[in-house]
Formats: C-alpha cells, structure tokens, sequence
C-alpha cells in the first residue's frame, strides 16, 4: 500500500536497529529514549499541527501517566498493566473537564493556559510530596512483564517501546488521512468554514485533547517502569517547551515530520556533550536559525525540495505532464 | 493583622517586578504583536550584569547603568536579528522564536556566570524599618519607588513625546504610520529596547533581595506574562495594576495557604482570568485578540 | 423548539432585527423563500445584505425576530447544526483550506454524511474505509458537477481566485445541503467566470437545491433570480420578481439616490 509506504520503511528501520545493535547503549538505551519522545511527539502534533491548538503543558500529562501508575503500583500493588489503563481512564477524564474551557481561547491565551495547566501540575507532583514523593520523586516502582515473562534489559524495553511508538505513529497517519483529520485540518484552517459544514469545532477540539494526553500518558506509564524510578523533573515546562520544539523543528501537520523533530533534538544534546558549557547556548541558537529561515520546518522544507526536485527531473524528460502540487 | 502588613510589603515589592516586566510585555506585544517570552531574560541579564559589574569593583550606580545599557542593546538586537527577519511568521512560530532567543540568552549567562547564585550589595543598607511589627528594607522602598518612577517615565515617554507617540502610531496601524513618514523599523527597535531597559531595571532592583541565577529570568518572565494577561493584554495601566495585584495575591497565598504552592496560585488566578474573563480584568469585555 | 410553520416555505425571516450600539444594521425585516428557487437579496453597499446572511448562518445572534428553517425556529441554532439540518454556505472572504488538495477541501465538505470519529481513524476499522469510499465518491461528484474533476488532486494553495470560488460552491453541495446561503458569488470574477457561475447556480437550483445569493452584480441577478429582495438602511425596501423590482421607483431611486 502506497499510502503507508513510509510507515513500513521506518518499521522495518526501527526494529532491524534493535535487533542488529542489541547491545548498543545509543540504540537501546539513548533510543529509547528517542522513541519515548517521539510518541511525545506525534500525539502533541496531531493536536498543535493538525488541530493548529498550541499546548505548552504536554509534558504534564506524560508525567500523569507516570505518577499514577508510579503510585498504584507502589502504594497500592496494582497490576502494572491495570495501573496503566487507570492512569490513561484519569488522565481522559482530567483532559477532558479542562478542554471545555481551555480550547475556547486561541494563539497567546491559549498557550498561556495550557503553561499554566503544565506548571500547576508539576508544582503539584512537586509540594504534594506524602502522594508523590516530594522533589526527590519516586523509586523501585516494578517492571512489566507479558505472559509472566519479566521485561529485562535494555533490548526488550526497545522492543516494547518501538511496537508501541510505530502503534502510535500508526495511528496518526491513519487519522490524518480520514474524516476526522480532515475535520482537525478544517478546525485549523477556519473554524467559521468548519462549523458551516457541520463540523462541531468544540467536539472536535475537545476529542483531540483528550486523544494526545492519553496517547501521552499511555507512554509515561511505561516510561516509569522501565526507569523504576519517577521524579518532576522529568515534567518541567522545560520538557513541554522541548516537545513543542521538536513538533515544530519537524514541521506542523507531518507526523515523520514530528517523528524527524523528536530523533534530532533527542540525540542533539548526545552530540552537543562534545561542547559542553555551550550546549544550551547552541541549543537555543538552532532553535531560533531554523524557526526564522525554515519557519515549515526542517523536516518538510527537505521533503518539499526534494520532490521539487525529482518533479524537475521528471519534467526535464518528459515535458508533456505538467507537475501537481504534492503535500503530505 | 501585622502579618497581613508584612505580606502586603511583600506582595507589593515583588508585584513591582511583576509589573515592570508587564509593561516591557505589553510595549512589544503592542508593537509588534509578539509575546516576548525572552522578557523574564531581560531581567536576569540587567541584574546578573550589575551584579558581575559591581563586584569588579565598579561603582553601584555605574555598574547599574552599564548593565541597563547592555541589556537595551540585547534587546534591539534581538528585534533586529530574529523579530524583523521573521515578519510574517504564524503566533506559533514567533512564540518559538522568543523561547529560543530566550534559551540562547540563558545558555549564554551560564556560559559566563556558571550555575550559581549571587545577590548584589543593597542600595542603601539593610537596616529594617519598622512600621508596628512589620518590618521593611530599604531596598523594598527602592523597589516601590523605582517601578513607580520607570512607569511614570514610561507614561509620559508614550502620552508626550514625539517618539512614543510615533511607536504608538506604528501599534495601531504599521501601514498609515510609515505612510506618514515614521520609521517602522526604528519605531519597533526602540520599543524593543526600551522593553528591555524596563527588564533590567527590574532585575537591577530586585537583586539585592533575591538571589539571581542564570535561571532567576524564566519565573519571573512568566509571571509578568500572567500580569498582563490579568491586567488585559496591550493595555499598559492594566499590566502595571495586574503585577502589583499578581503580587499581592501571591504573597498572601503564599503567606497564608502554603509558600510551596505560591506559584501555582499566580496561575490558577490566571486560569481563572482566561476563562472567565479573557480581556483581563482592566480590558473591555469581548474584545478577543486573534 | 417553540413554533412551527408549515408549507412550502424553506427559509422563513420574522422581524428579523440586529443593532450594534445604536445603529441598527437590520430591522424589523419579514420575508419567505420558496422551496426550489433561486432568492437573491440585493441593495446598495452598507444595506445590511452580510448582517443578514451572519444572522441566517447564527455567525450573529438576531436582536429580535425568529428565524425559521424548513419550519423549525433554528434562531441562533449553532452554524455545525444548521449545517447538520442542511443549510449549506459559501463566503465573500474564501474560507478554502489552503494545506488541502482540491479534493480534500471538497471531503471536508462531506463531513456530515460520515460517522467516524478520531477513535476509529485511528484504528482504521472496516467501516472507516467503506465511509471513507464513500465520501471520495459524493466529494467527486461535486467536484464533477461544478465541472473541475480535472483538478481533484491539485493543491488549493496555487489555484487561481476564480477556481477558488467554484471549489468553495463544490465543497458546500458535497454536503448535499437543501437550502445554499451563497455571500457575493460573483465578486472578484471576470465576465466569462461569471457567465459559467450563472449557469451554475441555475444548476444547482435545478438539482433540487434552493439558493440565496447576497449579490452586487446586478445583471447576474436579473438573469437568475426568480426572486429579488431589495434592502435598503436595513429594512425591506421591495420584494418580487426582477421585471417588478427593476421597475419599482422606490429601488431605482434608492440606487440612483446613492450611487
């Protein structure tokens, strides 16, 4: 299927990486991590980019996810997995009460509320510290385990985060191209035009909410197993300015794109050890060279010259065909 | 009763920072229709300069200056390096921008300064004054009266002089006021430096209280987002009275619920605002800005 | 809902009234469309003819009057239910969906007609794909009836004005919607454009589908309307077929009077 030829290529990539470095720390350890944010991703892009509805808060539902599941399972000795789904039913209904009102404001409001929404909820994973540990967070939180098989090692962990992240992936590409990822474009694109056609811009937003936090919080849960060990660091509105860094350094609206965003800005930091003192300097600067020279993103701006590029080809040899626009 | 007053002191001294870091938003905002969130950097470079300065061994008021001068510079440059060249850039895209001249500046101050915090030498001594069983710096009177004389200056630079009335023209309408024969560019370099100017004093003030690090600027950078937003996006009067009222909740709700949860309350109030009153409590009701 | 009216009535305006401040952009205004004709509101500038239509599309909310659709008070109904009852509109500012092809834009255009929601996207259930068909299917055939398949895969964003237009009309009928509220179809096109307009708009009235058109192309109007509308400040000014109203000495002194 050409459709999701792209998906395939990058799942048999991302698979035949951990089984051919199995061993490698950047590729089970450092990737990891790269898939984790790559989720992170994704499901904040379907909401900034398609929906075109800015969260400056994501990284707090990530760390919902982590923290409940953190806590049911040491506190209460739930199920890891049953914890997980608790912690996703939570977080649905906790996105879903806070929408209503949030998705009502647009541009400057709207990231200014959902900051504000992201730094209660660290502050809370912070001070609340008899229900979370307080600053120093919480440790031996247990692994997972399928069909009473324990996940150990840093392999296996790959392994289960890459299914779930080319799930997620998965499923985004699926819903950009349908009904729905139409109606989030249209949301996007004028609400007035939207509401005309009989989309429920309200419903539609709210839906999308609720999706990428639950999306979010899915992979914070697993995040807290394979760590065994949760603190608010992880969840600063640092992480969330990052991760809508990395939706935006790909390109609003393409789910590699956001894919591509998570992998450089992941490893960016790997190679910017070399320069040490310099890191954030550097980091800054990058961020701010591309949002003002490839305000599209790296990631469709390539993509775009490239098949600029192969088209030119194509119509150097034959001159009959003009060229159609292609976006994806 | 005597503790309110205490708070009160409090709350006000630090919502005076808040306010000068308001007025510095909501000068860009209305010139350029960019939310600066750099701004809280402004803060930290003016006073994490004095204070590198001032322990030099350079004179308090040079020192000051210097740092004010430096920081207004960072400012135009920051106008002209990133806000000019992206012009026609989406609400996302120049947010983005703003936090990557703001994570720049950062990296930059811990390049030269490290990771630790300083205070500077107060202005003059530390003898408490008392009032009953409150008590209060002297540099808490600096403060006050420091941020009430910028925003005096700031208020006749804009109701009475050619060029704060050219930069208003330009917030209303690039396209008359250049047609009218004033410098946009220039007009929009000069908000971006006086913003900055207004940063730096803050930080300069606030200083000798609070210890500075190269991360003090991202708090207070925020917190004089929520001042403007609760005095009404754009509406300069409305920030200065949101700082000082975002600073005295704030320190009652410190003082009185729980010093943990103090920044949690500044933002709850203005979830709070955003919800149910979007214009801000100064803005005149339904007007939205797209 | 609290009255019904019945007959052949689809669009029913009942001192309809809108002030701003102290101005009143619309009052005391009363008239009827017919099912299966092509209605045109016309009138000099600033007569209110877009205030209507926001108010007909619930953009505004009336100061007065009831508001009738297929006989069902919808007076400040919300636009995605009107829609859902199957009024369709088309805007004097395009609202196309420049990150779309063509055919997206138009698929947009179908959303009513399909159920699925972000949930079973995502997983792609059986059913989404036959939906799915199905939408492209009814999305070309609009595309097909305002006669621009060719461009079905085009992207909107280098598509000249005119063809906008038209994408706009395409993306409102793939809703298949009963009655069509059109804001200044013919602005900003050329005399050809807007002959090929004409014929479509009778078209789209031909296919079962009533149009009301704000309109200022006064020769558009003559030719198509079966019915015309003339504001005036505001307020009903005349109301027939065109021969009446072109030759009404209120209408023509209110043109002359304020061209």
């Amino acid at each position: 299927m050409k459709r999701l030829l792209g998906f395939y290529i990058f799942a048999v990539l991302v698979l035949g990486l951990g089984l051919l470095f199995p061993d490698d720390y950047y590729v089970t350890v450092v990737g990891t991590t790269v898939i984790q944010n790559i989720v992170l991703a994704v499901s904040l892009n379907l909401l900034m980019g398609n929906a075109g509805q800015i969260s400056l808060g994501h990284a707090a539902f990530f760390g919902m996810g982590a923290y409940i599941s953190a806590i049911l399972t040491t506190r209460f000795g739930i199920n890891p997995w049953a914890a997980m789904v608790v912690s996703a039913i939570t977080v649905a209904v906790i996105s879903y009460l806070i929408s209503k009102p949030i998705l009502r404001l647009k541009g400057h409001y709207l990231a200014m509320a959902t900051l504000g929404v992201g730094i209660i909820i660290h502050i809370f994973m912070v001070q609340a510290d008899s229900i979370t540990g307080g600053p120093d967070g919480m440790s031996d939180i247990p692994g997972l385990s399928i069909l009473g098989h324990a996940i150990e090692g840093d392999f296996a962990w790959y392994m289960l985060f890459a299914l779930f992240m080319l799930f997620v992936v998965w499923a985004a590409l699926n819903i950009v191209d349908s009904r729905a990822g139409r109606a989030l474009a249209a949301v996007h694109g004028s609400e007035i035009a939207a509401q005309m056609v009989g989309i429920d811009t309200a419903r539609v937003k709210t839906h999308i909410f609720v999706f990428s936090t639950v999306i979010a919080s899915l992979v914070g849960s697993l995040f807290v197993h394979q760590q065994a060990f949760v603190s608010p660091e992880s969840f600063s509105f640092f992480f969330s300015v990052e991760l809508v860094t990395m939706v935006v350094l790909g390109g609003l609206a393409s789910v590699f794109g956001s894919v591509f965003g998570a992998v450089i800005l992941t490893l960016l930091p790997e190679f910017l050890l070399v320069f040490e003192d310099y890191e954030v300097l550097i980091y800054g600067a990058i961020l701010m060279i591309i949002m003002i020279f490839l305000p599209d993103g790296l990631f469709v701006t390539m993509k775009r010259n490239i098949l600029h590029w192969l088209q030119k080809r194509k119509g150097a040899e034959n001159t009959e065909h003009p060229s159609p626009g292609m976006e994806g | 009763m005597d503790q309110f007053l205490q708070f009160l002191i409090t709350g006000i001294t630090v919502g005076s920072i808040y306010a000068l870091v308001a007025l510095g938003f909501t000068i860009i905002y209305n010139a350029s229709d960019v939310v600066n969130f750099a701004q809280g950097e402004f803060v930290m470079i003016g006073a994490m300069t004095a204070i590198y300065l001032s322990g030099k061994g350079m004179p308090l008021i040079l020192s000051a200056v210097t740092a004010v001068a430096v920081t207004v510079v960072i400012g135009m440059l920051l106008e002209k390096l990133a806000i000019e060249k992206a012009r026609n850039a989406t609400v996302v895209t120049t947010i983005i921008i703003t936090i990557g001249a703001s994570i720049l500046l950062r990296g930059a101050a811990l390049l030269l300064w490290g990771k630790d915090y300083y205070g500077l030498e107060a202005f003059s001594g530390e003898e408490p004054i008392h009032i009953g069983t409150a008590t209060i710096l002297p540099q808490n009177l600096w403060v006050i009266g420091g941020t009430a004389i910028a925003v005096l200056c700031v208020k006749f630079f804009f109701d009475r002089t050619m060029l704060g009335k050219a930069i208003l023209a330009c917030s209303f309408n690039k396209r008359a006021a250049s047609l009218v024969g004033i410098n946009v560019r220039m007009m929009l370099l000069i908000a971006y430096g006086l913003s900055a100017g207004l940063g730096a004093c803050a930080g300069i003030l606030i200083a000798p209280i609070t210890f500075m690090s190269y991360q003090s600027g991202v708090m207070l950078g925020l917190k004089g987002f929520c001042a403007a937003i609760l005095g009404g996006m754009g509406n300069s009067t409305g920030a200065v009275a949101g700082g000082l009222l975002l600073g005295i909740l704030e320190a009652l709700g410190a003082g009185f619920i729980s010093s943990g949860y103090k920044d949690a309350i500044s933002f709850f109030i203005i979830l709070l605002v955003l919800f149910f009153r979007p214009s801000g409590l100064f803005g005149k009701a339904g007007t939205e800005r797209v | 809902m609290a009255m019904e009216t019945a007959g052949s009535y689809i669009l029913e305006v009942q001192g309809l009234e809108k002030r701003f401040g102290g101005l009143t952009a619309i009052g005391d205004l009363s008239f009827s469309v017919e099912k299966g004709v092509i209605f045109a509101v016309i009138g000099p500038n600033g007569a209110g003819k877009t205030t209507l239509f926001n108010m007909l599309t619930s953009v505004y909310t009336p100061t007065a009057g009831r508001i009738f659709f297929k006989g069902q008070d919808v007076t400040g109904m919300p636009p995605y239910r009107l829609a859902r009852l199957g009024m369709g509109r088309t805007f004097q500012n395009l609202q196309i969906f420049m990150n779309m092809t063509v055919l997206e834009n138009v698929m947009v255009g179908t959303h009513i007609k399909g159920r699925q929601g972000i949930l079973a996207a995502a997983l792609r259930l059986p059913y989404v794909l036959q939906e799915e068909k199905m939408l492209r299917k009814d999305a070309e055939a609009a595309l097909e009836f305002c006669g621009m398949a060719d461009l079905a895969n085009r992207s909107a964003a280098g598509l000249p004005y005119g063809i906008l237009k038209k994408l706009e009309i395409a993306r409102a009928l793939a809703a298949g919607p009963e009655l069509l509220l059109m804001d200044e179809p013919a602005a900003g096109l050329n005399d050809s454009e807007t002959l090929e307009l004409s014929i479509l708009i009778s078209r789209i009235r031909d296919s079962g589908t009533t149009v009301v058109l704000v309109e200022h192309n006064m020769g558009l109007v003559m030719d198509i309307s079966d019915r015309v509308l003339v504001l005036n400040y505001g307020r009903l000014l005349a109301e027939g077929v065109p021969k009446q109203v072109q030759t009404d000495p209120r209408v023509i002194e209110a043109y002359l009077g304020s061209d």
